[in-house]
């Protein structure tokens, strides 16, 4: 008898390179392969626990065995599972072997399994190879921009319709949801709106006043924050930071109500979920857009006038004052036509990402991330055509 | 009423070590959600191999139970051992070993809705035993797949794309993926067809017979309970009121007990059995073997 080992000689292992086992021992699959004589026939023999705990690092061991042998000898095995009963019927299966010394647990074991194999079916979704898969995911990204914006001017449709039958039927109309959707978008983020146009009106005044020292002209300061922070940044910041804040929010909502097919069933009961949730959300954001917009820029002359009298010598009320004489009203205009167009943008793409969630909780996030970006881009975008509109048309 | 104060079998009194016997044992558990108390002095004791079915009415805290059981759940008071580990006071590095010793399968299946249906059966292999290899992980998957009466197609399919008894039995692969001694199912058939009810009672059966699992199967089913539970267990009045086999329990004077066992419902499960019982003596009086139970 000739013997080859290519089991470990100590079956027992520490296992301290192996996550939550560092520092404990385990017992492991034993093996060897065993020649007889003639060298005609010759037979795995297993020896020690054949358990998914115990068989990881033999699998491999095994799977490099190239020698055939005619027999699996399992006299040795202490305990099975159907980790152990898989490898031994895969072996058997592979090598043409045949198993002996099976006890009859074991026995049921490996039946049982032998009739759950399958011819390799793919434990992975279908992929392509990837010289497929980069131009189609151009390709579908592509016309997922074009269909998206469709999909988007078909949503606002649906939204008009909506909100006309829901004039017509007034008493339909959901007025708790519209308020709570208010609290949530306005009220509750006064306070981080305040502060950041607090900081940003002090920020203007402070690098405004830097520059224009040079030209003896600190006066001008005032004119800088009060027609920036009215006329731009209030609404503009205000924007961002609600698509950052209720923005993703709504898409989050309405994403994870469409995956616990929540939206299903309002449908099936007969709730408009365009009326129940869109609806009352994108009217929360128009009519909080403007007040927040005003309120931030109020936020940030405040703190310009702060900083002046601070550091520039201006009196606090003198530059409230001096902000009457030359702010000229359209500026305010200009901030508040601009406001509630933003919230329509900001509370169409939360929605509209959110309804089209489908399939799985990643999604959610995707479309979550992808509403805040269309929101904040497509705000953007619009407020240089509102610079150039608003100067056209003499409001300069 | 004073009589089903004494469940027919609750073993007094047993032997502080753990002696394997009972892979679970719940001593005076009580659960509190603000001031709804849920549990109150529960005692529980599950034997080694057995299927055990746990009944009671809904929102009589069965779920919550389990979910004690299993560690979710922190109780207020009592004592949950799991085999021979006591999870109430278990820190989050100890009970790994024993997390790797219990399948579960949730309510709703509460499967990874990013991966496919092997994928999830892979996710407890590749966090518990890093060192095995792609390939016999993802053989492992498949015949788990297979063995919990999915199809091999649908191994690479996502959990949106299955139908509700489907996902059931991937929940069922995902809790059977460490071959585990202890499994644990939260109303298995619930929404399933009577033909994939049934056939699911079967499968849990023959993998419970097959390896040798120990089986906490919460069920409203009655036709599960006649068909493999080996002892009912029923939950009311905030306790275990009486564990035993089903003739055990009806011969309690417990109203609840009385209108479930023997109630429309009831009677027309125990009918079922009855008759069942009876092709299975015919046949085996013809001297053929009983009928397979999978049918197919
Ligand atoms: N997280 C929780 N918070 C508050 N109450 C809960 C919570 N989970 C369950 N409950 C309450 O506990 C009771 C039992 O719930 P559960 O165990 O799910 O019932 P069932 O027996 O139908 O499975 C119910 O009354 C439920 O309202
Ligand atoms: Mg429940």
């Amino acid at each position: 008898m000739q013997f080859q080992r290519y089991g470990s000689c100590v079956a027992l292992v520490a296992l301290d390179d192996l996550p939550h086992e560092a520092g404990k021992m385990r017992e492991l699959t034993d093996f060897q392969l065993v020649q007889s004589e003639g060298g005609s026939t010759s037979t795995l023999a297993f020896s020690g626990p054949m358990t998914v705990s115990s068989l990881g690092l033999a699998d491999a061991r095994l799977r490099a065995i190239s020698d055939s042998f005619s027999e699996i000898d399992l006299t040795g095995v202490t305990r099975m599972d159907t980790v152990g009963a898989w490898t031994v019927w895969r072996l058997s299966r592979d090598h043409d072997a045949r198993i002996i010394g099976c006890s009859d647990e074991a026995q049921k074991l490996v039946d049982a399994i032998s009739k759950a194999d399958s011819n390799d079916h793919s434990v992975r979704a279908m992929r392509l190879p990837l010289f497929q898969r980069v131009p189609e995911h151009v390709g579908d990204v592509m016309l997922g921009l074009g269909r998206g914006m469709l999909q988007v001017v078909g949503f606002l449709g649906q939204i008009i319709l909506s909100s006309a039958s829901l004039l017509r039927h007034p008493s339909r109309f959901r007025g708790k949801a519209l308020v709570h959707q208010m609290e949530l978008v306005g009220v509750n983020s006064l306070a981080i709106i305040g502060l950041m146009s607090f900081l940003v009106g002090i920020v203007i005044a402070q690098q405004g006043a830097v520059q224009l020292r040079q030209f003896g002209a600190e006066i001008y300061t005032v004119n800088l924050v009060g027609r920036l922070t009215l006329r731009e940044l209030g609404v503009l910041m205000t924007a961002i930071m609600v698509a950052g804040r209720s923005g993703s929010a709504f898409a989050a909502q309405l994403g994870t109500m469409k995956l616990t097919e929540e939206v299903d069933a309002m449908r099936t009961i007969g709730v408009a979920p365009m009326e129940a949730l869109v609806i009352p959300r994108i009217a929360a954001t128009m009519i909080m857009m403007p007040l927040l917009g005003f309120y931030s820029a109020f936020l940030g002359i405040i703190g310009g006038a702060f900083l002046s009298s601070l550091t520039l010598g201006i009196p606090f009320f003198t530059f409230l004052t001096r902000i009457q004489e030359v702010v000229p009203l359209h500026d305010v205009w200009v901030g508040l036509t601009k406001a509630p167009v933003f919230g329509l943008i900001v509370a169409l793409a939360g929605c509209y990402q959110g309804m089209q969630v489908k399939n799985n909780a990643e999604e959610v996030g995707a479309r979550t991330t992808a509403a805040v970006v269309m929101a904040i881009f497509t705000v953007i975008v619009l407020d240089a055509f509102f610079a150039v509109f608003f100067t056209n048309i003499g409001w300069g | 009423m004073d009589q089903t104060a004494a469940p027919p079998e609750i073993v007094p009194d047993l032997p502080d070590p753990f002696d394997g016997k009972y892979p679970i044992r719940v001593r005076g558990l009580r659960n509190v959600f603000g001031d709804h108390v849920i549990h109150d002095g529960l005692d529980l004791d599950v034997r080694r191999g057995e299927i055990l079915g746990v009944v009671g009415g809904s929102g009589t805290g069965k779920s919550v139970l389990m979910r004690t059981i299993i560690g979710l759940q922190i109780p207020e008071a009592g004592e949950v051992e799991v085999l021979g580990d006591t999870i109430t006071d278990a820190r989050d590095d100890a009970d790994i070993d024993i997390r790797s010793r219990w399948g579960v399968l949730f309510q709703g299946g509460a499967l990874f809705s990013t991966l496919t249906v092997a994928e999830n059966v892979e996710v407890p292999l590749r966090e518990f035993y890093p060192e095995i290899s792609d390939d016999l992980r993802h053989e492992i998957a498949r015949y788990k797949v297979l063995l919990s009466g999915l199809p091999a197609e649908a191994t690479s399919k996502f959990p949106s794309e299955l139908s509700g008894g489907m996902k059931k039995r991937a929940g069922l692969a995902r809790a059977l993926a460490l071959d585990p001694e202890l499994l644990f199912l939260d109303e298995p058939t619930a929404g399933l067809d009577p033909i994939g009810a049934a056939a699911f009672d079967q499968l849990i059966l023959k993998l419970q017979q097959t390896l040798d699992l120990t089986v906490f199967l919460i069920t409203h089913d009655l036709d599960t309970l006649y068909e493999i539970c080996d002892r009912v267990a029923v939950i009311a009045d905030k306790k275990v009121i009486a564990v035993g086999t089903i003739p055990e329990l009806l011969a309690l004077d417990h109203p609840w007990i009385q209108e479930y066992f023997n109630g429309p419902r009831g009677r027309a499960a125990q009918d079922a059995q009855a008759r069942h019982d009876a092709v299975r003596a015919t046949l085996s009086d013809d001297g053929r073997s009983s009928p397979d139970p999978d049918g197919a």
